[in-house]
């Protein structure tokens, strides 16, 4: 296993860094949390035509850039960082490697250029009540009809379920659980937007009603935890950038804030808390990284991707937290741009698990 | 270069190498043929060789069962120390025992009045016609019991700043003048000693570096230190193989490594959680088990922080007070650890000696883990110096500065 990044992928953290310090500072994320579709089609567009963003971890054949689970880390890690408000998470992650490792070779031609260059935007809709993709949780229905299958039944917290066109559905048959592709405008698609805490991520219950399909994959055997697995690891990489952002925030105010007539940061007690949140932040990191490279090598990731989100969703939130209070009342503020990524926080805390959950998924995977 | 360095340490040891010679006598055949310390300079036992020539020779003498250089405890910060701040003489009179193995030694820095400010110590030594005399207290002092070396820091000067009036000598532990205590620990061990100075006498050629230099050379022998307190302090003890020089080395490595039959209980023994929880039932318990799990979680991106912090150190990629991190990580994974061992124990965790949980080893857990936090820099300390030199806050106000003499102290 690789324990550190290598020059190149350094350098394409620095591109996109800057590009999405460019793109993605809090007024535009502000402006686009307040739309109903949350992101600017036009920059998504630049993201991925000039980035190739989408599509980095996909592979040549379907019009990805090839790279794996380590670069897409750091993509995500960035995108975290700066609350990058755009269908990557939705698309490119969860629908991406839904369709990469349950899809067909055809279905992946179909599907996967389109998600790559950021023209089809997809969304998994697998959850109903719980976080967890378990499938003893699916119930939506899945019959056959015609040439095709029709879904009966109702999704929850979908991502960008509002504004994707294609919908990669968990349903249940007689031959157990597989995925669907939906086309999200059919007859029978109703999309509802969530009223969500964090508008930086966008949900939508959808009620499926006699609504048309096609079957992803091989029935009855949606690999729902490799999936999972997958897109945990992303996602954890994701929320570490947020946990960083939040140190990195509450030590510049720290420095710049004055009060009995000296910066803040030179109380003991304010460099000790944020000493302890640097310790924590940066385990939490190497936790992500260390599984994005376990998957990239092929291993089997379950215990070190439910590591890695408990890890860094717990972190996210007290770094969310501190930076609140380091803050003082002006953080407590609406103009104060810290609640937007403690309302992330809290959303990645709950979000694909809570880190309750997870610790014991992970221990099941050690075999404890 | 580095097979013909092999090739030279086999065909020496071919002609040399005799498991039924003294360890002593063994030694000296080694630093005399200059393979006891190869990075060492040439002028002082050495061959001045590159780190891979150094590993090739620790291999080839590995392969034949020879024994090296004696490593264990304080000798090497001795032998650190003296190669960057002694003099010629200092270094031919020095070295050539600590790699025999024939001179033990121990660090005399601590003071019961001077524990994360090291700079503040109060023993003082005082030129009394041509020699030093030295009083004073120092504590901690891991071996001083078998060591007939001290490195020594004591204040030569009052008047002048603290740092700046300070002074570092090898003391000849075995005089009228020193007198070593064992003390006791909480945990009931006795690793550690106090040492008394009444007129204690320092020859005037044992003063290493400059009088009033004294702090500078101490901060190397920290340095090294912590560089080793990173690695194992614990030698190896080679199994079961005869001959005369196997017995005394056991012997050798049995007694440096006494004080420290402890210290895997003090990082928590968290290799011990699963197998006690399934042997006391507590792994059914969900709220124990969200426990094990988050110890399990903090133990592991603790290890994946390492692995990357030593990647980036040998790509000279770091900002050197990263340790710190390592260190606080330690003793948070000590403490929850020690807490679930306790939920894992339950009312059991009251009891002690070898009828108690695994054979004492959970009791001697729970009662050693608060020396993690302290021992090798306090937990505060560290925060201090990931604050000040990774978040680049300010350093803290300074009370000490002006002539030691005024300072307040303890």
């Amino acid at each position: 296993m690789e324990f550190a990044f290598s020059a190149e992928q350094e350098q394409f953290r620095d591109i996109l860094a800057r590009f999405l310090k460019d793109k993605s500072p809090p007024r535009a994320v502000r402006r686009l949390m307040a739309t109903a579709e949350g992101f600017d089609a036009d920059v998504w567009r630049q993201a991925c035509g000039e980035m190739g963003l989408a599509g980095l971890h996909l592979p040549e054949a379907y019009g990805g850039a090839g790279y794996g689970p380590v670069e897409l880390g750091i993509a995500m890690e960035e995108q975290g960082r700066t609350l990058f408000c755009a269908p990557f998470l939705a698309s490119a992650v969860m629908a991406g490697y839904a369709v990469l490792l349950a899809g067909s070779e055809d279905q992946r031609h179909a599907l996967l250029p389109g998600i790559a260059d950021g023209s089809t935007i997809a969304t998994v809709a697998i959850c109903e009540r719980a976080g967890l993709w378990s499938e003893s949780d699916i119930t939506v229905a899945a019959t056959r009809a015609g040439d095709g299958w029709q879904l009966d039944g109702r999704k929850r917290f979908v991502v960008d379920g509002q504004t994707a066109d294609q919908l990669i559905v968990a349903a249940r048959s007689a031959a157990g659980v597989s995925l669907f592709i939906v086309d999200a405008r059919a007859d029978g698609v109703h999309r509802s937007a969530a009223n969500v805490m964090d508008p930086t991520r966008k949900l939508a219950d959808i009620d499926f009603d006699a609504a048309p399909a096609q079957l992803l994959g091989i029935e009855g055997q949606a690999p729902l935890d490799r999936i999972f697995d997958a897109v945990l690891v992303s996602f954890a990489n994701e929320i570490v950038g947020g946990a960083q952002a939040m140190l990195d925030s509450a030590v510049e105010y720290t420095k710049l804030r004055v009060q009995f007539g000296r910066t803040i940061a030179s109380f003991q007690a304010i460099k000790h808390r944020l000493a302890d949140l640097l310790v924590d932040v940066e385990l939490a990191k190497a936790a992500a990284y260390q599984a994005a490279q376990q998957l990239a090598d092929g291993d089997s990731a379950t215990a070190s991707a439910s590591l890695a989100k408990a890890a860094a969703s717990e972190v996210y939130m007290r770094a969310a937290r501190e930076c609140i209070q380091l803050h003082g009342g002006i953080g407590f503020t609406w103009e104060n741009d810290t609640h937007l990524w403690f309302k992330r926080a809290k959303s990645s805390e709950v979000f694909l698990g809570t880190p309750g959950e997870h610790r014991e998924r992970m221990l099941q995977a050690m075999g404890v | 270069m580095i097979d013909d360095v092999r090739a030279e340490v086999r065909a020496w040891l071919a002609t040399t190498w005799d498991p039924n010679r003294s360890l002593v006598e063994w030694r000296g055949m080694l630093v005399d043929a200059g393979w006891a310390a190869p990075d060492w300079p040439e002028a002082f036992h050495g061959r001045n060789l590159p780190p891979a020539a150094v590993r090739a020779v620790s291999e080839e003498l590995a392969a034949a069962g020879a024994i090296g250089a004696a490593q264990a405890g304080v000798r090497a910060l001795a032998a650190a120390t003296l190669l960057e701040h002694g003099n010629d003489d200092q270094k031919r009179r020095f070295l050539r025992g600590v790699l025999t193995g024939e001179d033990a030694w121990c660090q005399l820095f601590s003071e019961p009045g001077s524990g994360s400010d090291l700079a503040g110590a109060t023993t003082r030594a005082e030129r009394r016609g041509n020699q030093w005399i030295v009083n004073g207290q120092k504590v901690w002092n891991t071996s001083a019991h078998h060591a007939n070396y001290g490195l020594l820091l004591a204040r030569t000067d009052w008047d002048l700043p603290k740092h700046e009036g300070l002074s570092y000598f090898v003391i000849e532990m075995h005089q009228p003048g020193v007198e070593v205590r064992q003390l006791k620990q909480m945990n009931g061990h006795a690793s550690f000693n106090e040492v008394f100075f009444t007129d204690a006498v320092v020859k005037p050629e044992n003063l290493i570096g400059s009088e009033g230099g004294g702090w500078s050379v101490a901060v190397t022998t920290l340095a090294h230190e912590r560089s080793g307190f990173a690695r194992s302090r614990e030698a190896r003890e080679d199994g079961g193989r005869a001959g005369r020089i196997y017995d005394e080395y056991r012997q050798e490595v049995a007694v440096a490594n006494e004080p420290y039959s402890w210290y895997p209980q003090r990082a928590g023994r968290v290799d011990l959680v699963i197998e006690r929880a399934k042997e006391t039932g507590a792994i059914h318990d969900p709220a124990i088990r969200q426990e094990i799990a988050r110890l399990l979680i903090l133990d592991q991106s603790a290890q994946w922080y390492a692995a990357r912090f030593r990647e980036a150190q040998k790509a000279r990629r770091t900002r050197g007070a990263e340790g710190s991190i390592s260190k606080l990580a330690a003793s948070q994974i000590a403490r929850l650890a020690s807490d679930v061992h306790t939920a894992i124990s339950g009312i059991d965790a009251m009891l002690t000696g070898p009828d108690s949980p695994h054979g004492g080893i959970i009791a001697e857990i729970l009662v050693s883990v608060p020396a993690v936090s302290i021992a090798g820099g306090t937990d505060e300390i560290q925060r201090n110096i990931l604050a000040e030199r990774l978040l680049d806050m300010p350093k803290e106000a300074r009370f000490d500065t002006g002539p030691f003499r005024d300072i307040k102290r303890n």
